[in-house]
Formats: structure tokens, C-alpha cells, sequence
């Protein structure tokens, strides 16, 4: 799952650079331009990727971090 | 003067809070800079967010979707969406994990602990306070032109040389003031509990702008909201298309053309007025060209000056004479400046009202200089902005918002929820700087913005003009809100950087008391907030600009916190390399685009434009790899406390 949540994380990469919409004028709704609406889309499945990554690919060992603080180094 | 009031009750209510959370407070060192490390999910998740949108976020994005169109949302809020929360997950858990265990305050401490070297904290102190403080210019001066512009005519007789409003020094001098209380009695729990409250005004007030400027707009045709927000788009689709697509429409290049052609004639014909020249050579051509357009004219003219008429490209490379728009719109419009509010003449209303200096000056720019040129985003430029918000990786202040984390799970919230919020604020914020090129007043069929008006200006006058001044005064405080949100954990960071780094580091931590180290962050503080205000006096570039120059600093340095937590190779040496590389390549950069006076500066290979950003980081990594790859690496002992075998003691 660790790598689907990643190769998810990577298309996102990929999907940011809308080439597609690069021209397009509609109007989504009749008021939101589509390269406008696209990208907040992309906004929500950065969202959704990142709750998977948290659920499926998050560290573990380091929710129990030991809580000593043990001086600055100087 | 009910907008000034609003404000200042939000200010005095952000104090009130700031000093409620001071009581709070333990009256430890480590409270005061990490807040006990005990921030759980929901004020990590608003904090952060609150100190990554910045003026940046509101102001800056509104005016570049005027000026650029809707393609800043890509370049900046959707990539940030997915770079931010990616750096949270890879480099901020890692961060707080180590910070726990070996008790960092600051970057550099984790840095010269990495990377088994004093002087490297030498080296990183000065760049990354130099970075931080143009961010903190960005903040003041933004909150300085914020109320300047919503108070315009709030007074009767003061302040003229103002438009009878605040002044933007006057304004930034309070914003600091009251930020310096909040954060100098409260701290990082202070900042914490300011920036959440603060994060919750702005996102409320920024969608209740966002729909009270779409009402307006819809006038008078719409009846419902979803009439009023297609009647504002359709406007600009009709007037303005470039902005809603990333490229240049027929129609826009057309009409761009044509005025820039009457441009022409009508500088030419002043010159030959101005000069009593009945016909023009191509040399004085060129002169009336760059003279109309308020640029320097060079002694000695470039080469081919007699032998073809410049086009406007050309033209822009002449430096423009600062602020030569204020001083002759002054001389100019004199007899029909005055109270904004006040009318020309009592007896003849048909004449107006005065008009503010603002006015007069968007007059003269709109008249006198040359139509702007549309321009679409280029595809290589657009793909290299992804790079830009790999900076929040180096950002000190966030490196010391992460350590404040409870746990590691905290960060949970911030990772999953960061893309939505910064949705919420940039969709608004976007669509209002594009709907405000085309908006028109309806008493007089002229645009509300004519050509040439100050980006940064945008968002708070199309509030002022829009809404009533009740609402105007909240939602200034809304915009105030943002600003201040990231004012405060920049201030305390570097207080905190000075302390930490530079006196408790040099003077021995056994040789400082804890309630030393306390008063010394805090007069570090105070120090630092002098300064920036002293800067912000004299720093007229625009924000998104300056924003972007920033960011791409930290941003070149980004490798060097990847390389830390990731690869056992890394070695000091490299570490210098990568750090004199990402300095280098930008101050070369930064020097080559006029320092920020070309809002448009690229690199250029062959056919493919880059930013900046991209030959920083290509310069800082390639330093870095190659230089660790041949000195010798780290010691077992430091390899094994950062990098632990599994099973091994950490």
C-alpha cells in the first residue's frame, strides 16, 4: 500500500502540469474558469492522497518518541 | 473612520488575547521558544497554516491574478497543496522526532549536531536571518498599505498628504507594536493561541469577502448569488479573457495592439510638440517612446538607437524613474486633489469630489504610460514554480513550530487538512484579483481599476469600494489577520535564532540562566522588529515578487535538510558546498533580475524558461553530492545517532 500511496503522490506531481487546459475558457457552473477549477480539484486529491499516506505510510516508530528533551546542543 | 475603529478593536482584542495566553506561560525558556512542546493536532494544524499564509497568500495573490490571470493558483496554491504537506510528512516528523530526542530549539542547532561542525552555524545564521527578513518586510509592509487604503478620508484634516487616512508607516509602526506585545509576553504558546484565533478570522472573513465583492459585482443585473458570481465572470470573459486561461486570446492581443499603437502616436506627437519638431527621426522616435513611459533615458544611446524604431519589450529594459507618477500627477491634477470625501465645488455636484492622491496617480499612469502587454505562462516556467514551496523544508520559523508538536501523530491533522485550507483562501482570493480587471463602476462605466494600478493595492481597495464600511473594517481586520499570523512566529524564531545560536552558544549554556536566556530572546526580539520596520520604509517592490525571491532562497536550501535526515554521505564539506551554492546562484540571480525590479526574470535555456529556483537548487545539489562524494564521511558515533541501525541504541 506504502507504494500506491507514494506512486499516488508522484501522478499528483504529474497531473499539477495541466497542459490540456492550458487554453480552455469554460466556465464551470458559468463562473469558475476550468484551469482555475482543475487545479482546486487537484487541491481536494492532495487532500485525499495525504490521508492515505498518513493512514497507510505513516512512520510508526516515531509516534512513541522517548519525550526526554536533552539540552540544546551548544 | 468606522473601518479605523473596527481595526483598531481587533488589534485591541488580539492583544487581550496575547496577554491572556501570556498567563498561560511558564516562565521557562523552553516554554517561551517550543511552548513545552505540548501543541496537540488541532493548534498545530492552525498555527502552521496561519504562519505559512501570509500577505503572500492574500494580497499578493489577489494582485498577481490581476496582473498574470488565474495561472498563479497552479503556480503556487495547488503545488503548495502537495509540496507543503509532503514536506511536513518527510522532513517535519523526522525534525521533531530528532528534536525531542536531542533537545534542538533551532535549525542550526540540529545542523552544526549533523553535521559535526561549529562554523556551519556561522555560515547558515546570516543567510537564513537575511531571508527571513524581506519575508517580514513582505508582512509589514503589506498590513501598512492594508489600512492606508481602507482609511482613506477617515480624517478632516490630518494626514493629507495621505488622502486623510493613515499613513503606511504610521500603520506598520502599530501592527509591529502589537504583534512585539503578543509575542514578547506570550511566546510560542502566545503565538500559538494568536495564530489560531487569527487563522479562524481570516478564513471566515476572506469567504465573506469573497462573496460580499461577487454581490457587488453581480450589479444590478444578478438576483441571486449564482447570477452575480456568472454575471462577474462573464465580464471578464467578454473584456479581459486572458485571465481565466494561461495564454494570450486573439481577441486581447488585438485590442492590446491597437492601443499600444495609439500609445505610440500620441508619444511621438507630445515629443514633437515638446520639442517643435514637425517630423521625427527614428532616433527621437525612440526618445519619445522611452520619455512618455517616465523611463531614464541613457547619455549615451544603445547601439542601433538611429536605425529602427524600439518595441515595447525593448522599452521595458529602461529602468522606470522612480516615483515620478507621484510627483507629476501632484503638479498635474493640484486643483482637483483633495478630501476624498469632500466635494470640488459645494454648489456644482456634477463636478465630483476630490480626488485622492491614489486617484490622481492611477489617472496619470493609465493615461501617460504605455498599455500593459498581455502574456500568457509559459509551460516550463509554470512545471519549475513547483519548486518554489519546497522553501516552508527550510523555513526556521516553521522548523520551530514543528518541534512545539505534542507527539508525532500531531502533525497527522496538518498534513491531510493544509491543501483544503489553502484552497479556501486561494480560490477567493484568485477569482477577486481576475473579476477585478474587468469590474466596472456603474455610475460611471469606467473600470474600477484602470490600467497600471498597484497590484498589492487590490484586494484592500476593492473591499473599501464594495463593501459597507462596517464590513469593510472586518474584513480588513480579516486581511490584518493573515499577516500577523505569520508576523509573530517570524519575530519570535529569530529572537529565539539570536539567543540560542549566537550568545547562550558562544557564551557556554552553563554560563547563562535560564531567565537570561529568556530576557536575551526577548530583546532580540524587540531589536529585530525595529529593524524590519526601519526596512519597510524604504522597500517599494511588489510582494509577490519579493515573496517569490524569498522563497526561492530557502528553497535552494532545501537539499541540505533532505540530505541531513536522509543520507548517511553527507558530509560537512558538502554541507558548505551546498550552502555557498545556494548563496551564490542567488545573490547572482538576484543581482541579474536588477534586484527584483523584473518581475519577469527567468533563466533561459535555449527554448525553456526556468525560475531562478531551478538553477539554485541544480547549483546547491550538484555542490553538495559532489563534494560529500570525495571528503571523508562522517563519524560511526554521528552516523549512528542520526541514522540508527535497527535494534541499535539511538
Amino acid at each position: 500500500m506504502k507504494k500506491v500511496v507514494w506512486g499516488l503522490v508522484a501522478l499528483l506531481f504529474i497531473l499539477h502540469q495541466d497542459v490540456w487546459f492550458w487554453t480552455d475558457d469554460t466556465l464551470i457552473f458559468g463562473f469558475l474558469p476550468i484551469g482555475l477549477a482543475y487545479h482546486a480539484g487537484l487541491s481536494v486529491a492532495a487532500a485525499v492522497t495525504w490521508f492515505l499516506a498518513v493512514k497507510f505510510a505513516w512512520p510508526a516508530e516515531l509516534d512513541d518518541s522517548p519525550g526526554e528533551s536533552a539540552g540544546a546542543q551548544s | 473612520m468606522t473601518q479605523l475603529y473596527i481595526i483598531c478593536g481587533y488589534l485591541a482584542l488580539l492583544l487581550c488575547l496575547g496577554l491572556f495566553s501570556s498567563r498561560l506561560f511558564k516562565g521557562t525558556s523552553g516554554d517561551y521558544m517550543l511552548a513545552s512542546h505540548s501543541i496537540g493536532p488541532v493548534l498545530l494544524l492552525m498555527s502552521i497554516f496561519g504562519t505559512t499564509m501570509t500577505a503572500f497568500a492574500l494580497v499578493g495573490s489577489t494582485g498577481e491574478s490581476f496582473k498574470e490571470g488565474i495561472g498563479v493558483y497552479g503556480k503556487l496554491a495547488s503545488s503548495s497543496g502537495i509540496v507543503h504537506s509532503l514536506c511536513f510528512f518527510l522532513l517535519g516528523v523526522k525534525v521533531w522526532s530528532l528534536g525531542k530526542k536531542h533537545g534542538y530549539r533551532t535549525q542550526i542547532q540540529f545542523f552544526r549536531d549533523r553535521l559535526e561542525s561549529d562554523k556551519i552555524g556561522l555560515l547558515l545564521f546570516p543567510i537564513l536571518v537575511g531571508l527571513v527578513i524581506p519575508y517580514l518586510l513582505i508582512g509589514v509592509m503589506s498590513s501598512g498599505l492594508v489600512i492606508s487604503a481602507v482609511t482613506e478620508g477617515a480624517f478632516d484634516t490630518a494626514f493629507a498628504g495621505y488622502d486623510y487616512g493613515v499613513p503606511p508607516w504610521l500603520a506598520s509602526l502599530v501592527i509591529c507594536g502589537v504583534v512585539l506585545i503578543y509575542v514578547f509576553f506570550g511566546g510560542m504558546r502566545g503565538t500559538a493561541w494568536a495564530n489560531t484565533f487569527q487563522t479562524i478570522v481570516f478564513m471566515i472573513l476572506g469567504v465573506v469577502t469573497f462573496f460580499v465583492v461577487a454581490n457587488k459585482l453581480g450589479e444590478p443585473d444578478a438576483k441571486t448569488l449564482g447570477e452575480a458570481l456568472q454575471v462577474a465572470s462573464k465580464r471578464v470573459a467578454e473584456t479581459n479573457s486572458s485571465k481565466f486561461i494561461r495564454d494570450v486570446t486573439a481577441k486581447d492581443q488585438q485590442k492590446y495592439e491597437a492601443a499600444y499603437a495609439a500609445w505610440e502616436a500620441k508619444a511621438e506627437a507630445n515629443y514633437a510638440k515638446t520639442n517643435n519638431a514637425s517630423e521625427l527621426t527614428i532616433a527621437q522616435k525612440n526618445d519619445a517612446r522611452v520619455l512618455q513611459d517616465d523611463r531614464a533615458l541613457p547619455e549615451t544611446r544603445p547601439d542601433g538607437w538611429a536605425d529602427s524604431v524600439i518595441d515595447h519589450h525593448a522599452l521595458m529594459k529602461f529602468p522606470r524613474v522612480p516615483g515620478i507618477d507621484g510627483r507629476n500627477s501632484r503638479e498635474q491634477f493640484k486643483d482637483k486633489i483633495g478630501h476624498p470625501n469632500k466635494w470640488i465645488d459645494p454648489n456644482d455636484e456634477s463636478l465630483g469630489k476630490h480626488w485622492s492622491l491614489k486617484k490622481a496617480g492611477g489617472v496619470y499612469r493609465a493615461t501617460k504610460w504605455a498599455p500593459n502587454a498581455p502574456h500568457g505562462t509559459d509551460k516550463w516556467l509554470f512545471m519549475s514554480y513547483f519548486l518554489v514551496p519546497l522553501s516552508v523544508g527550510m523555513f526556521p520559523h516553521l522548523f520551530q513550530h514543528w518541534l512545539t508538536a505534542k507527539s508525532a501523530g500531531s502533525f497527522k491533522l496538518s498534513v491531510v487538512c493544509h491543501p483544503l485550507f489553502i484552497m479556501i483562501v486561494w480560490v477567493p482570493c484568485v477569482l477577486v484579483g481576475a473579476w477585478a480587471t474587468s469590474a466596472v463602476n456603474l455610475e460611471t462605466g469606467r473600470p474600477l481599476f484602470a490600467p497600471h494600478f498597484p497590484a498589492n493595492a487590490v484586494l484592500p481597495s476593492i473591499v473599501n469600494m464594495l463593501a459597507t464600511p462596517v464590513l469593510a473594517g472586518f474584513l480588513t481586520a480579516g486581511i490584518l489577520a493573515a499577516i500577523m499570523s505569520s508576523l509573530d512566529s517570524q519575530f519570535l524564531c529569530i529572537g529565539t535564532m539570536f539567543t540560542e545560536d549566537i550568545a547562550v552558544h558562544y557564551r557556554g549554556k552553563e554560563n547563562v540562566t535560564d531567565r537570561q536566556q529568556l530576557v536575551m530572546a526577548r530583546l532580540f526580539i524587540v531589536a529585530i522588529v525595529v529593524v524590519t520596520y526601519a526596512f519597510s520604509l524604504f522597500e517599494p517592490r511588489r510582494v509577490f515578487t519579493l515573496g517569490v525571491w524569498c522563497f526561492s532562497g530557502f528553497s535552494s536550501l532545501v537539499p541540505l535538510i533532505v540530505a541531513s535526515l536522509y543520507w548517511k554521505r553527507l558530509t560537512k564539506l558538502g554541507a558548505y558546498a551546498c550552502v555557498v551554492a545556494a548563496a551564490g546562484s542567488w545573490l547572482y540571480f538576484f543581482a541579474d533580475s536588477g534586484f527584483a525590479r523584473n518581475p519577469a526574470y527567468a533563466l533561459q535555456i535555449g527554448d525553456i524558461k526556468l525560475m531562478p529556483v531551478a538553477g539554485m537548487i541544480a547549483a546547491s545539489t550538484i555542490a553538495m553530492i559532489l563534494v560529500s562524494l570525495v571528503t571523508p564521511k562522517p563519524s560511526d558515533a554521528t552516523i549512528e545517532k542520526f541514522f540508527p541501525s535497527k535494534g541499535g541504541a539511538a
